[in-house]
C-alpha cells in the first residue's frame, strides 16, 4: 500500500471578536457549538480527515494572540497534522505559530512581497513546515505568442496562463503563477496550497489544468483547492489533476458529503486512501 | 516518585505535541534535559524534528549522549520518534557523515529521488508489522496508516530488529525498529490520530511494568 492521497478540510476562522470562530455557517446536528474551530477539528479527525488547515481570514497582527491561543488549544485536542495561515509576515510570526503547536504555516501575500521569508523560514524550521499558498486566476490570450514570458496552456481551443493574486484575491500582481510556484520551491517551500480563483465557490470542480501543470512541473506536493462540489471533483483532482491532496470547505462544513463518504468514493475509484 | 515519562529536550523540533498527547491521556510527563529527571523517569521518549548532525551536537553539548546509552543498557524503556529513531543508529549520511548513538547497529540514508519521486515523503502511509505480538502494536491493526514526514530512513544491520516496514515509491524501508527495551518509529504517532495515540498508550503501559 503506497503513500495515500490526502483529504483536507479548510476552516476559515475569524479573530475579530475576542475568540476564534469558524466563519462559514456550519450546521452539524451533533455539535453543541458549531462555530468552535477546535470542536470542528475534532469532528473532522473523527471522520477521517488527513490534515486540517486553519486560515485566519481577518489576518490582523494585533489579534495574533487569539490565533496563537487557538493553535495551542487545537494541539491539545487534535492529533493529526494542522497548518495555520493568514497574515503571517515575519520569521517571528512563523516561529510563534509553530511554537504554539502548528505543524506547518501557510504563507501567501507576505511571500510574494518578500520571497526571502520562504527561504529564511525553511532554513530555520525546515521545508516540511513551510507551505506557500498561491491564489491563481486564468488570463486568456489568443495565442501563446501574446504571453511569451508566461507559461501558457491550451484548454480546448483556448489559451491561458495563470496570474497570482494577493490580499485574499483582491490584488492582481502580474506574476505568472507557475513560475512563482517553481521559484517558491527553489526558495525552500515544502508544499503548495494552490487555489483557483476561477473555481473557488462555484462547486463546479477544481481547475484541473492548473492543478496538473503544477503537479507535473513542481517537485513538491500540490494541494488542490477551490471548486469542490462533490466527491467526483475530488477524484478528478487526483486522477486528472495529479494532486497529492485535495482541500475543501463548504462540502464538508454543511455535511453534504462527509469526509468518510468522500474517502470511500475515492477508494472505490482506485485512489490510495487512509480509511 | 509518581509515574512519569521524560521527553528529552535537545532544543529542536516540536516537543510540545508529544507532551500534549500524554496530557490528553492523563499521563505525567516532563520536557527536560536534566540528567536526574531523565534517570528517575519510568520511560524516556527521544523525539525529533530537524537535522541529524545538529541534533547529535545538541545531545553531546548537554552530555546526554552517554546518559542515553547507559540508561538503555540498564533496561530503561525508550521510545524514539522520527529523528529520534535515526539518532539511535550507528551513523547517518544526512548532510555529511555523522556518528549516532549506536544503540541499534545500522545506518541512516536518504531516499533516492529516482526510486521514490517526491522527497520528502509527506503524508499517511501504511506499516506492515513483522511481529504482531509486540507490545507496542497491541490493538493496532496490521497495515494501519501513520503520518510520515522525512527524507531519510534507517537500515538496521540485523533484519530481526525490524518490526515494521513501509513502501514509498519503489523503496521498502524500515519504519519501526525494536531491540529489547528500545523501540523506535520513523513516523509521527502523535500526529497519527487514534492508532498513534494507542501506540503511546502501549509504550506507557510497558513502562509501568
Amino acid at each position: 500500500m503506497p503513500l495515500t492521497k490526502r483529504i483536507i478540510p479548510c476552516l476559515d476562522v475569524t479573530t475579530s471578536s475576542n475568540t476564534a470562530r469558524v466563519v462559514k455557517g456550519t450546521k452539524f446536528i451533533d455539535l453543541r457549538d458549531a462555530g468552535d474551530p477546535i470542536e470542528l477539528g475534532e469532528f473532522y479527525d473523527e471522520q477521517g480527515a488527513d490534515e486540517l488547515v486553519f486560515l485566519d481570514i481577518t489576518a490582523s497582527s494585533d489579534k495574533r494572540k487569539i490565533l496563537i491561543d487557538l493553535v495551542e488549544r487545537t494541539g491539545e485536542q487534535v492529533f493529526i497534522p494542522f497548518t495555520v495561515g493568514g497574515g503571517l509576515r515575519t520569521v517571528k510570526d512563523i516561529k510563534e505559530i509553530l511554537r504554539a503547536g502548528a505543524d506547518k504555516v501557510s504563507l501567501n501575500t507576505a511571500a510574494v512581497q518578500n520571497p526571502d521569508l520562504i527561504k529564511e523560514g525553511s532554513k530555520i524550521f525546515g521545508s516540511q513546515c513551510i507551505v506557500t499558498a498561491i491564489d491563481a486566476k486564468r488570463v486568456y490570450v489568443n495565442s501563446p505568442k501574446e504571453a511569451m514570458n508566461n507559461i501558457v496552456t491550451q484548454i480546448d481551443d483556448k489559451y491561458c496562463w495563470w496570474e497570482v493574486y494577493i490580499h485574499g484575491g483582491r490584488t492582481p500582481t502580474g506574476k505568472d503563477a507557475v513560475l512563482w510556484g517553481e521559484k517558491t520551491t527553489k526558495l525552500g517551500s515544502g508544499e503548495i496550497l494552490l487555489t483557483s480563483m476561477d473555481c473557488d465557490g462555484t462547486k463546479s470542480g477544481y481547475d484541473l489544468a492548473l492543478t496538473k501543470i503544477f503537479s507535473e512541473r513542481l517537485a513538491v506536493p500540490i494541494i488542490a483547492s477551490g471548486g469542490a462540489g462533490n466527491p467526483r471533483h475530488i477524484i478528478d483532482a487526483f486522477n486528472l489533476g495529479k494532486a497529492d491532496a485535495a482541500l475543501a470547505a463548504s462540502i464538508f462544513h454543511y455535511n453534504e458529503f462527509p469526509i468518510n463518504i468522500v474517502k470511500e468514493e475515492c477508494k472505490k475509484a482506485g485512489i490510495p486512501m487512509r480509511l | 516518585m509518581p509515574f512519569n515519562i521524560a521527553i528529552i529536550d535537545y532544543e529542536m523540533g516540536n516537543l510540545k505535541s508529544i507532551y500534549k498527547l500524554l496530557c490528553h491521556l492523563d499521563i505525567d510527563s516532563i520536557i527536560t534535559s536534566d540528567h536526574n529527571k531523565i534517570k528517575n523517569a519510568d520511560g524516556v521518549i527521544l523525539p525529533g524534528v530537524g537535522a541529524f548532525g545538529d541534533a547529535m551536537m545538541q545531545l553531546r553539548q548537554k552530555n546526554l549522549f552517554d546518559l542515553i546509552i547507559d540508561l538503555t543498557s540498564e533496561g530503561k524503556p525508550l521510545f524514539g520518534v522520527c529523528l529520534g529513531q535515526h539518532m539511535l543508529f550507528s551513523q547517518s549520511s544526512e548532510m555529511g557523515y555523522h556518528k549516532g548513538l549506536n544503540i541499534i547497529q545500522g545506518k541512516v540514508i536518504s531516499f533516492e529521488k529516482t526510486l521514490v519521486g517526491k522527497i520528502p515523503q509527506i503524508g499517511w502511509n501504511s506499516v506492515s508489522f513483522s511481529n504482531e505480538d509486540h507490545y507496542i502494536i497491541q490493538e493496532i491493526p496490521n497495515n494501519s496508516y501513520f503520518y510520515f514526514v522525512h527524507s531519510y530512513h534507517a537500515i538496521p544491520d540485523d533484519p530481526s530488529t525490524i518490526l515494521g516496514k513501509t513502501i514509498y515509491g519503489e523503496t521498502e524501508f524500515c519504519s519501526m525498529v525494536c531491540k529489547e527495551n528500545v523501540i523506535a518509529v520513523q513516523f509521527h504517532p502523535e500526529k497519527s490520530s487514534k492508532n498513534g495515540i494507542k501506540m503511546y498508550q502501549n509504550f506507557v503501559q510497558y513502562c509501568r511494568k
